[in-house]
């Protein structure tokens, strides 16, 4: 992360983002531009740098952030037409954590209207354009924050992932992108989406810019009582304690009869053996399982190229690569396109004119001013996701679906803890496909639904996981993989992450 | 035919806590401007979580032992939805599926048990105002925290009715789980009424009349819709399930909408506040911090207090806990100073707050008791002992400050009587009394007592006259 110095200073930093920024404005990739906030913030960590004084260790830093975080800066408008005009009075807790280290927010990015989609077509203010061809979607729901940090615009972009909304569009745009275990980065402040499945995380170039960001932003917080208490910083201690011990260890390998101590593997390749049973110590070796149901012709076959070669890449530094059989996961999609819909029309109700954001004026009565501005107000993917989400919730429907759902849900949970059983981490590929083609799927709920099959379940488990490069398609479209892990085991999961670059 | 009414009433009590259910804002919103105590929070910005009161989860674990229930060891939350502008979430947090407190009883003065079904934690909604053309809402009560107390359809009569809530009240108030400010909307009933034939073994249509918020209206309502459920069912007609409103003006309920049209509140586990789980020990810890209740002064005092005094004092949790305080030998006498006394003072809401010490009370009944005082001087030396100018200095210097304490000395009342009887306006008295007149001693006695500028124990002169006159 290239900070400010006596020599490149904050505002030099800044003003080159916000120089890129508008250069690559017919991307649309921003809803908004801090000019007047970065600058000034950029001539006060300067002053300071000037007199000596410590700064944050993202002092200067320009960053992109996801128009889903709340500041003061700028309108929280979530790329929704309901939330225009709304200033929020409040600051997000990861903001707060961000700026207090220096990094310096230098515009809004674009996203699907309150995340809902996989492409960002779905923004009031129109679709993000892909990093690498323009005719392509950025991936989304966090599409501006992905091709910003893969324009080089900012060193890093924040985002929110609910089903895949880091992952996907880091993939299609050739970048680093990390889902965290469920609850490490508070959710204070930022538009909920599907709360118990919503978490916060990062996009950037390099697998050390996302731990020095997940060391920063991650913590409990007491005003988000599902954050885990603070383990980020002491996973390699808490690597002995990690949830993935409680199962029993098991000697089965896949493919390999090289006897193994039944020994711990903690924190990868970087971090000192732990010893188990006094027998003998583990070395840098590290398993990892691929999802024989994700190996099928539903999934690109040049993806499935570059999932087998980072295989080999792994196998030659030494590490096991084990197949897994997971068959809950088929029932991710369905479990997670009730759930989550489920969730948004409950947390979208807040929206009704009242208070703030859009009001219709074509009302007469308190009916139709709900009407007429959640008509107006919502985007069709909104309204589609209210729909079913309430007849899910619906009485008479709710056992057959919300409630089936939710046990489907709690099998899929157990289904990755028999995994990590077997192994240490997942790899995987993060969608079928790469980025497609503009318009080719906004108007087939169901085909852009399918997107998210292989990252859902990660939601739905609550488990991390980051999106890593994989080389290119020969038409020259980035390809990613996403790297698992049991839950707080997020540091060794980007430390491992260097293995594979 | 007969007609058996069968009674559930539902409870929404207002806990006392410092701040609200979900937030860090002043949860005592009376007497201040509309809208002044709303955080982010209760306004549903975007983004905004709830975070749980411990304060309140104390407070419900208090009132479900302060009516014998069950407290679950492990509770959630969830949305109740709907779309009104007194929600600004567009949905109450409540407890549908697993509420804090299990089964219970309430026992009614009379011995009757009430059973409690459940008893929940949830936010309570904002306040709108309707005006011609518009309306204004107020969201200061916005989360305000609330326990709703469900009982059984385990009432017969709009009395019980009415003794029923009454008792809650005093089991909130007396558990220190609310202020029980009836008249600010602290506890708010809904009246569930049904009748059915004597021996009938199904429940009639019933209808549910919301929001009351007097334990008089309560009963009013009742027996207004047990006399109008009659009627129809006399006459051939049906009953319609309904929600019906009250007003105390007219004396009658009338329909509000059907409940063939209720809403679907779509209820769904609420995923940002985790399950409440709470260990044995710390119930049992928050439960020995429950004072004494109705119950518990029942038992103490119901062999010596008149029944009517005590259920009258009962209201008055002050006073019980006061009476609770002092020696037992004078409880029968404070209990008819506070009871006739002190409550027909006008300014007895006041004195309540301020009452004078056990030790100040300790010796004013010992004082009546040796008939230093007479039943007079008690109740004029009790009334001084509020006194801002007077209190303080003690029931004795008061009592002699007042110049009322009673001559006891038989020698020193002698010594007065000898004087009377010498006086010559005394004669006849004297010889009416000796020829058989009895009630002429009271004059008598009255001239003792002028004559000692009133000290004297008028008990102990008659004793001393009539020895005299023999």
């Amino acid at each position: 992360m290239k900070t400010a110095n006596k020599k490149v200073t904050a505002t030099r930093l800044v003003k080159d983002a916000l120089e890129k920024a508008k250069h690559f404005e017919d991307y649309h990739i921003f809803t908004f531009l801090n000019e007047e906030g970065a600058l000034k913030k950029a001539k006060e960590i300067d002053a300071r740098i000037a007199r000596g004084e410590k700064v944050g260790r993202l002092a200067g830093v320009p960053y992109a952030l996801k128009d889903n975080f709340l500041s003061p800066e700028g309108e929280t408008t979530a790329s929704a037409h309901i939330l225009e005009g709304f200033t929020s009075p409040v600051t997000a807790t990861a903001v707060e954590k961000l700026e207090a280290e220096g990094a310096i927010m230098i515009g809004r990015t674009n996203l699907d209207a309150f995340a809902h989609g996989s492409s960002t077509e779905n923004s009031y203010y129109g679709p993000t354009l892909n990093s690498h061809d323009r005719a392509r979607v950025a991936g989304g729901s966090s599409g501006g924050s992905a091709v910003a940090v893969a324009l080089d615009i900012v060193e890093f972009a924040t985002g929110t992932d609910t089903g895949g909304s880091i992952r996907q569009p880091a993939s299609f745009n050739g970048i680093y992108g990390f889902k965290p275990t469920y609850g490490t980065i508070s959710r204070y402040g930022v538009v909920a989406m599907a709360s118990s499945l919503d978490c916060i995380g990062f996009f950037t170039r390099t697998p050390e810019d996302m731990d020095l960001l997940m060391s920063i932003a991650s913590g409990q917080d007491p005003k988000d009582m599902t954050t885990l208490p603070d383990y980020y910083n002491e996973a390699v201690a808490s690597a002995k304690l990690d949830d993935s011990r409680l199962a029993p260890a098991r000697p089965f390998a896949f493919g390999n009869s090289r006897p193994k101590g039944r020994a711990l593997r903690g924190s990868g390749a970087h971090s000192a053996p732990v010893v188990a049973d006094g027998l003998e110590p583990s070395n840098s070796c590290t398993r990892i399982g691929i999802v024989k149901e994700f190996d099928n012709d539903s999934v690109d076959t040049e993806i499935r190229e570059a999932l087998k070669e980072k295989c080999e890449l792994l196998k030659s530094k030494g590490h096991e690569v084990v197949g897994l059989e997971m068959p809950t996961l088929k029932y991710a999609l369905a479990a997670y396109y009730i759930i989550q819909p489920a969730e948004v029309a409950s947390n979208l109700s807040r929206h009704d004119g009242i208070r703030y954001g859009f009001r219709s004026e074509n009302s007469t009565d308190l009916d139709g001013l709900y009407e007429h501005t959640r008509d107006e107000g919502f985007m069709s993917e909104n309204k589609r996701r209210i729909m079913t989400g309430n007849f899910v919730l619906s009485s008479g429907f709710y056992d057959a679906y919300f409630l089936k759902a939710a046990k489907a849900r709690t099998l899929i949970v157990q289904e990755y803890e028999k995994a990590f059983s077997k192994c240490d981490f997942i790899l995987s590929p993060v969608s079928p496909n790469p980025a497609f083609k503009l318009g080719e799927k906004v108007n087939d709920p169901v085909a852009m639904y399918l997107e998210d099959l292989m990252s859902v379940s990660l939601n739905l488990a609550g488990v991390p996981g980051l999106a890593i490069p994989a080389g290119k398609t020969k038409a020259g479209l980035p390809v990613g993989l996403q790297l698992v892990g049991p839950r707080r085991s997020d540091k060794r999961l980007i430390e491992f992450a260097k293995e594979l670059a | 035919m007969k007609y058996i009414p069968t009674i559930g009433i539902e409870c929404h009590v207002q806990l006392a806590t410092k701040t609200k259910l979900f937030s860090e804002v002043d949860n005592d919103a009376r007497g201040k401007e509309p809208n002044s105590c709303v955080s982010p929070v209760d306004y549903a910005l975007p983004g905004m979580l709830p975070r749980l009161n411990g304060e309140a989860v104390r407070l419900a674990i208090l009132a479900g032992r302060a009516m014998n229930c069950k407290i679950n060891l492990e509770s959630r939350f969830d949305r109740k939805h709907y779309f009104y502008p007194d929600s600004p979430k567009g949905y109450q947090i409540t407890q549908f599926y697993h509420p804090i407190i299990g089964a219970g009883y309430v026992e009614l003065p009379s011995g009757k048990r009430v059973a409690i079904e459940h008893a929940h934690l949830e936010g309570d909604a904002g306040k709108l105002t309707h005006f011609d053309t518009y309306s204004l809402v107020d969201l200061n009560r916005v989360d305000t925290p609330l326990i709703e107390i469900v009982s059984m359809p385990d009432i017969h009569s709009a009395k019980d009715a009415h003794d029923y809530c009454k008792e809650l009240w005093r089991l909130m108030v007396y558990a220190g789980v609310s202020y029980g400010d009836l008249y600010n909307g602290n506890m708010r009933f809904d009246v569930n009424v049904s009748i059915a034939p004597e021996g009938a073994t199904e429940l009639g249509t019933r209808t549910e009349v919301k929001n009351l918020n007097s334990f008089r209206s309560v009963e009013r309502a009742a027996e207004y819709e047990i006399a109008r459920q009659t009627k129809l069912l006399e006459s051939g007609e049906k009953i319609i399930q309904e929600t019906r409103g009250w007003s105390d003006a007219t004396g009658k309920t009338t329909g509000q909408r059907s409940k063939e049209e209720a809403k679907d509140y779509r209820y769904m586990p609420e995923p940002d506040i985790p399950p409440i789980r709470l260990s044995s020990e710390f119930v049992e810890d928050e439960s020995t911090k429950l004072p004494l209740m109705p119950a518990d002064y029942r038992k103490k005092f119901g062999g010596k207090l008149a029944g009517d005094t005590l259920e009258v004092l009962l209201d008055y949790p002050e006073l019980m806990r006061k009476l609770g305080e002092v020696a037992d030998e004078g409880a029968v006498l404070l209990s008819n100073l506070f009871a006739s006394v002190l409550l027909a003072e006008e300014k007895s809401a006041e004195y309540l707050n301020d009452l004078p010490s056990a030790e100040d009370l300790n010796e004013l009944c010992k004082m009546n008791l040796d008939k230093e005082l007479s039943s007079t001087a008690t109740k004029d030396v009790f009334l001084h002992l509020f006194d801002p100018q007077m209190r303080g200095r003690g029931t004795r210097t008061i009592a002699k400050e007042l110049g009322i304490i009673q001559e006891n000395d038989m020698g020193a009342l002698e010594v007065i009587v000898d004087i009377v009887l010498a006086k010559p306006e005394t004669a006849k008295a004297q010889a009416d009394f000796k020829a058989g007149e009895e009630k002429v001693i009271g004059f008598l006695v009255g001239q003792v007592m002028k004559e000692s500028h009133g000290k004297a124990n008028p008990s102990a002169v008659q004793e001393i006259l009539r020895k005299k006159l023999s």
